[in-house]
């Protein structure tokens, strides 16, 4: 599967970031600012899902994972350490790339403004819930499924809008966009960037939609698990 | 008599596989019990089911006279564990880990208690190495260090002293059977050493495809088959079933 699923996605976004390209008139747009933006908050997703996920996959990898549970540590306990530790990671990550783009492109990623804030806290909610769904297939099928932690996130990529609008996918292709909380993000870092302007009613939707798929994905972590130890799965989630 | 552990009717399938089958026993407080039993009899599915990893079928377990799953954290708190199969993380220090495990038990005064188990099993010179780079002997002794860190009122050793030579099996037997009678510690211990079992076991119950076949002290077993150790009990009772 990996060999045919990152031309794929590459395929996917690079084609539809050249038709919009293509059709747009360049005039008046700060395209410099909209990718490096685009390219900064993307990276801040994918690092923080992988550190999550990757967090996780060690204690798997360990071995060590039936030592927590052994312990007098509760799922809910086990998934904030999870969620801080990503976060500690996701800080230093930011940290770098800060200085690295405003050292070579000028561009700060905090020129977003107040909506700096936001914009992170939906792009973390979001990439939490998609790694909690791979903690949850991990959990079920074994470190055989592992690839989903580094390569699910690449297939929003494309349908959350990164580096073009909604507008260059499909039509058939919006009502899909719009299901991701990341799109928000991304049309609303544009608007900013290109129009001085956020509509606020966006970051909601973008709020209140990952806020929900941290709360689905908390209860399919939650069945997964008990679905693991009825299956006696827990010792054997190296294989 | 008390029990710190009670199981009743104790059954787990795995879809058609019946891996215990209506088990109860008991296991006295402090003293050691060894729960032995060929390949595939279900000791491993029974402590994993003590230790809330799996879900029985059916059946209840009792430890500490309260039922596990609705008591799960203040239980676990009391209680450590210890398998070969289960390992430390490779890229902390030996001290890192310890402490790691010792927060996540509760472990009040954490640096004493572990210099004071360190020297217990003479791992204090391993203290600063990485847990990746200790022999089998040296990893065994140090989850033997983390299984003791909160003072537990019992412990389930799954093959503490596996891939042991046997003077490092010798030396950590008889740190246990110290640390034991010192604690007061109730022990469930598995292993496929019938002289290990003789030397350090109060009590041994025999289970073979789920089911409890024979318990006793191992020198009213050895009597009651009429054998001259515990070894030939264990044969008996493991090739029973194949007749």
């Amino acid at each position: 599967m990996d060999l045919f699923f990152w031309p794929v996605v590459d395929i996917l976004t690079w084609g539809f970031l050249t038709v919009y390209l293509q059709k747009v008139s360049l005039n008046g747009l700060n395209i410099a600012s909209t990718l490096l933006g685009a390219i900064t908050f993307w990276l801040i997703i994918q690092m923080f899902q992988n550190a999550a996920a990757v967090t996780f996959l060690e204690d798997v990898w360990e071995k060590n994972f039936l030592n927590i549970f052994v312990a007098p540590v509760k799922v809910s306990e086990f998934l904030t350490a999870t969620a801080i530790l990503a976060l500690i990671r996701i800080f230093l990550v930011m940290i770098v790339i800060s200085i690295v783009s405003m050292f070579l492109y000028r561009y700060s990623i905090f020129s977003v403004g107040i909506y700096f804030a936001p914009f992170i806290a939906i792009l973390m909610l979001f990439a939490f819930s998609i790694a909690l769904f791979n903690m949850s297939i991990i959990l079920r099928y074994g470190t055989s499924a592992q690839t989903l932690a580094f390569g699910l996130i690449f297939i929003f990529q494309p349908f959350s809008a990164v580096f073009y609008p909604v507008s260059a996918l499909p039509a058939i292709v919006h009502p899909i966009s719009y299901l991701l909380p990341s799109t928000y993000v991304f049309e609303g870092m544009r608007q900013l960037i290109n129009f001085g302007t956020v509509t606020s009613s966006d970051i909601y939707y973008g709020l209140i939609l990952s806020l929900c798929y941290v709360v689905l994905m908390i209860i399919f972590f939650s069945r997964m698990f008990a679905r693991v130890r009825i299956e006696g799965r827990l010792l054997k989630m190296d294989s | 008599m008390i029990n710190v552990i009670e199981t009743k009717n104790l059954v787990k399938k795995f879809g058609d596989f019946c891996a215990v089958d209506d088990l109860s026993l008991n296991i006295e407080e402090g003293k050691i019990t060894a729960l032995l039993g060929p390949n595939g009899a279900g000791k491993t599915t029974t402590i994993q089911m003590m230790l809330d990893i799996i879900t029985p079928t059916s059946g209840e377990i009792r430890i500490f006279g309260k039922p596990m799953h609705e008591n799960r954290e203040e239980i676990l708190s009391q209680l450590n564990f210890s398998s070969p199969y289960v390992q430390l993380p490779g890229n902390l220090t030996v001290m890192e880990n310890l402490k790691t495990f010792a927060r996540l038990y509760g472990v009040k005064d954490i640096k004493k208690r572990i210099e004071e188990l360190a020297d217990y099993f003479e791992i204090r010179n391993l203290l600063k190495k990485m847990t990746s780079s200790l022999s089998t002997g040296q990893l065994t002794r140090v989850n033997l260090t983390k299984a003791f860190l909160n003072e537990p009122k019992l412990l389930l050793l799954d093959e503490a002293t596996a891939s042991l030579d046997p003077d490092i099996a010798d030396k950590t037997r008889k740190v246990l059977k110290k640390i034991q009678k010192e604690r007061n510690v109730s022990i469930l211990y598995t292993s496929h050493n019938m002289i290990e079992i003789e030397e350090l076991c109060d009590k041994v119950i025999f289970i073979n495809n789920g089911k409890l076949r024979e318990e006793g002290t191992p020198e009213e077993l050895i009597k009651r088959f009429g054998h001259k150790d515990l070894n030939e009990v264990f044969l008996e009772i493991a090739r029973e079933d194949d007749k």
